[in-house]
């Protein structure tokens, strides 16, 4: 069962081993002595007593998970990491969600947060080490100090760790009966619905809510920093009296941003001089290339869109709050919300609630919709949820950057790769926020160039530039970030070489990749489990595509054919090398979901502005995957030589787009080179 | 006044009669089981039973239930032959991620087998299509669909 956790301050716990253990133990000082730590803020000087674990006298082991689950797991794949170690029966363990906490930072982001495809690896040695503490203390049956030291099982004893372990939430969200953040019940609860500017950064020039009088059920209209908000008793009263609402907003010119024009803009800086990323030994080396290749590539804004719309709920108490969300930056966000509503943080409670997903959305430094409720909750002093309708999510902004890129690339009379001129021109995710510190380094946002300045291939003469530019659009991470963009331009060129070339793109790639056994593996696999080089129906075509990202490596292959002009994906075969697997089901769910994730954006996805406003609003003009559109996906993990886990969630989602538009090329001899695949007409 | 039954119970609603279904479930009758993902019947989380069809609660006025029975998540009964299959094989085939759609996807393959206890995968597609999932447990899914037509004695 998936609960939301109790304040730490007033838990006791009371370990009772199925043996005759008396008293009370209390469990869990992990002091982080790891170096590397993205932020100072909070950092844990010393993790609160039972701050992970709480055994009961029935021997219930309730896990606290520091992470969100958001659909990916860790309710399971932690309380695992600490079973392991602890040795108890795992019919009885269960989860919560912690709250808001310095004790439940991220040990690599050394601060609170979900990101980064980073929960179990970053948890590994600390949970275990929890769970291995515990039971020594257990079986002292004594009140000893928190042992130091304590001895990890080597990977051979394992008895839990590896094994394929089904999700401790089924059932509960299988009988609906997960409170998810959207459903959270409290006495005198209101609804509030915000009414933004339709245009990025515009101002309110004035409103007039002379029509929402005389709506029954509405009890508040105010102005937030960011718009208009109405309040009711129920969601269809806020939502009535926001419809009514006569609004003038002022956009100045400069916010009337085209998503044409910008493309535009970018196809010019792309051929300009720009902060380097990656320098060519000899960037002229690309001059004496037997033969050449040059591509532009385009990307588009792209929305999260989780299945449960934004909301906040706030109980705003004068000298205190509380506040329930499913946020992936709980600390941030309770700061954000300290900060909005007058308060000390520590005056402020944050629960974490179970997430309808996230994808990144849930992660954002500026808190928005956090401090979008705090904002009415301040205002009008009575328990409100802030509810963001699909439209108010979709038109938000908040999105994977549009980008472009350009390429030049070169190979001598052999094929090998002599020279590959590489300008990449978007916004940065991560400029203004405080991320930026450790990100942006010399000009360059990290998130911008990964997977392209660090690409594995062995390419003689790389030379990255980036040209980061500036928006109105609010911009933000999506599932895996830079290598949503990045892998689709490196697999697709070298594809696009390798044709060149006359080779085979699985052997013209490992001929690539000697020094990368990882990536040799999967790509291995990968073509063996799809029959790679075996004969097709006709009409039909593979396509492959490797990609390292969060750790991890995985190689798809994939099977099209083209039906009514447009692509259709029939089948996905990955290969994943991610590091010592915790559990199998996870990665093969995982996998599953960032196949569909990225093909949903390969095939159909793109938010577009036109004189400044987002022309997609739901999910009939912003579309998505479904179910009769999903290829068959067969996930294959590879024996790992590392000794750790490395990233699940989001190492699928990159492979996929350039393992389909490969296979497009294959079929029709035309390379794609804009997303999504359906703005195009295919033959 | 709109008087209807939910899950069998009579219910009454005052407000204004154009109020989605999927509200007065929610705001009026704490069901918070049927869920809010659209709003114009795009992604199917709001999905209920209205007569043995499963239909969008987001998009249907309250006032077009007047008189009929609205069946919703809470109200699948438990021994109900193909709710237990359904839900058996949810569990046995680790369907769920974030589970947000998940009511909805139950709902409408609840509905499905209803009917047609051997569906092919074009039957599967054809009902389960107007039922989003943004994490992608559609391969599962259509797997826990064929275990319970199986466990329920259907063939194809």
């Amino acid at each position: 069962m998936i609960k939301t956790a109790k304040p730490v301050t007033s838990r006791r716990a009371f370990l009772k081993s199925t043996a005759a253990i008396t008293g009370g133990l209390v469990i869990g000082f992990w002091l982080p002595e790891r170096g590397g730590r993205a932020f100072a803020q909070g950092a844990p000087k010393a993790v609160h007593p039972n701050a992970f674990l709480r055994i009961g006298k029935d021997g219930t082991v309730t896990v606290i998970v520091k992470h969100l689950e958001f659909g990916q797991g860790v309710t399971t794949s932690l309380p695992m990491l600490i079973a392991e170690e602890l040795e108890c029966d795992w019919g009885k363990v269960r989860a919560e969600l912690a709250p808001a906490g310095p004790e439940f930072a991220n040990l690599a982001f050394g601060m609170q947060g979900t990101g980064g495809s980073s929960s179990v690896s970053n948890s590994w040695e600390q949970l275990r080490t929890v769970g291995a503490q515990a039971r020594t203390m257990l079986i002292a049956a004594a009140k000893l100090p928190v042992p130091e030291g304590v001895p990890l099982k080597a990977a051979k004893d394992f008895k839990l760790i590896g094994k394929p372990t089904r999700r401790i939430d089924s059932l509960e969200k299988v009988d609906a009966k997960t409170v998810f953040g959207m459903d959270l019940k409290r006495p005198n609860l209101h609804v509030a619905l915000v009414a933004h500017p339709p245009v990025f950064g515009a101002r309110l020039g004035g409103f007039s809510a002379e029509k929402v009088k005389g709506i029954p059920g509405v009890t508040h209209v105010v102005e937030t920093a960011n718009g208009v908000a109405v309040v009711g008793k129920s969601y269809w009263a806020a939502k009535k009296g926001r419809d009514a609402l006569e609004i003038q907003w002022d956009s100045a010119p400069e916010l009337k941003v085209s998503s044409e024009g910008l493309m535009a803009q970018y196809r010019t800086l792309a051929k300009q001089p720009g902060p380097s990323a990656k320098k060519a030994a000899d960037p002229n080396a690309i001059k004496a290339a037997a033969k050449t290749v040059s591509a532009e590539y385009e990307f588009p804004f792209l929305a999260h869109a989780p299945m449960e719309p934004l909301n906040c709920t706030i109980e705003f108490r004068g000298d205190s709050a509380e506040i329930w969300a499913g946020s992936q930056f709980q600390m941030m966000d309770q700061g954000a919300a300290a900060k909005a509503l007058g308060l000390a943080p520590e005056k402020v409670r944050l629960n974490t609630m179970a997430a309808g997903g996230g994808f990144g959305r849930r992660a954002n430094p500026a808190s928005d919709y956090i401090v979008e409720a705090c904002e009415v909750a301040k205002a009008i002093k009575v328990p409100v949820k802030v509810i963001w309708t699909r439209e108010d999510d979709i038109k938000g902004g908040y999105y994977r950057p549009a980008y472009l890129h350009r390429v030049e690339a070169g190979i001598d009379a052999k094929g090998k790769p002599v020279g590959w001129n590489h300008a990449i021109v978007g916004q940065s995710i991560v400029a203004g926020t405080p991320f930026e510190g450790f990100l942006v380094k010399d000009g360059i946002d990290h998130t911008s160039v990964e997977g392209v300045s660090d690409t594995p291939y062995d390419l003689a003469n790389l030379d990255v530039t980036l040209h980061t530019t500036k928006s109105a659009v609010p911009v933000l991470w999506w599932r895996s970030v830079g290598h949503t963009h990045t892998a689709f331009v490196m697999e697709t060129m070298i594809d696009e070489l390798a044709s060149a070339a006359g080779q085979d793109p699985v052997a013209f790639r490992k001929g690539l990749l000697g020094k990368h056994p990882r990536h040799v593996a999967v790509l291995d696999l990968a073509a063996k489990k799809a029959g790679w080089g075996t004969p097709l129906p006709k009409g039909r075509a593979r396509g492959v595509a490797v990609h390292e990202s969060f750790g991890s490596v995985c190689a798809q292959v994939a099977e099209v054919s083209i039906e009514g002009g447009a692509v259709k994906v029939h089948r996905v075969v990955a290969a994943i090398d991610c590091g010592l697997v915790v559990n199998p089901m996870t990665v093969e769910a995982q996998v599953q979901s960032a196949i569909v994730y990225g093909l949903s954006a390969a095939l159909h996805s793109e938010i577009t502005l036109k004189d400044g406003q987002v022309q997609q609003s739901n999910f009939h003009n912003y579309g998505v995957l479904r179910i009769n559109e999903t290829p068959k996906i067969e996930v294959h993990i590879v024996a790992s030589t590392m000794d750790k886990p490395t990233g699940v969630g989001e190492p699928g989602t990159p492979p996929v787009a350039p393992a389909v538009a490969n296979a497009v090329a294959a079929l029709t001899g035309k390379r794609p080179r804009v997303l999504p695949l359906g703005k195009t007409k295919w033959a | 006044m709109i008087k209807f039954f939910v899950n069998g119970e009579p219910v009454q609603f005052a407000s204004d009669p154009d109020t989605p279904l999927l509200w007065v479930l929610r705001d009026s009758l704490g069901l918070v089981g049927t869920k809010f993902g659209c709003g114009r019947a795009q992604c199917g989380a709001c999905t209920v039973h209205i007569a043995g069809e499963a239909e969008r609660s987001c998009s249907i006025k309250v006032s077009a239930v007047a008189g009929k029975n609205v069946n919703t998540i809470e109200g699948l009964t438990p021994t109900n032959p193909v709710v237990k299959a359904v839900k058996a094989a949810w569990v046995d085939k680790d369907v769920v991620q974030c589970g947000y759609c998940q009511p909805g996807q139950i709902m409408s393959a609840v509905a499905l087998l209803a009917k047609n206890k051997a569906p092919t995968d074009a039957q599967i597609d054809d009902a389960m299509e107007g039922n989003l999932c943004r994490c992608g447990t559609y391969p599962r899914i259509r797997e826990a669909i064929k275990t319970a037509a199986a466990s329920l004695g259907g063939k194809r």
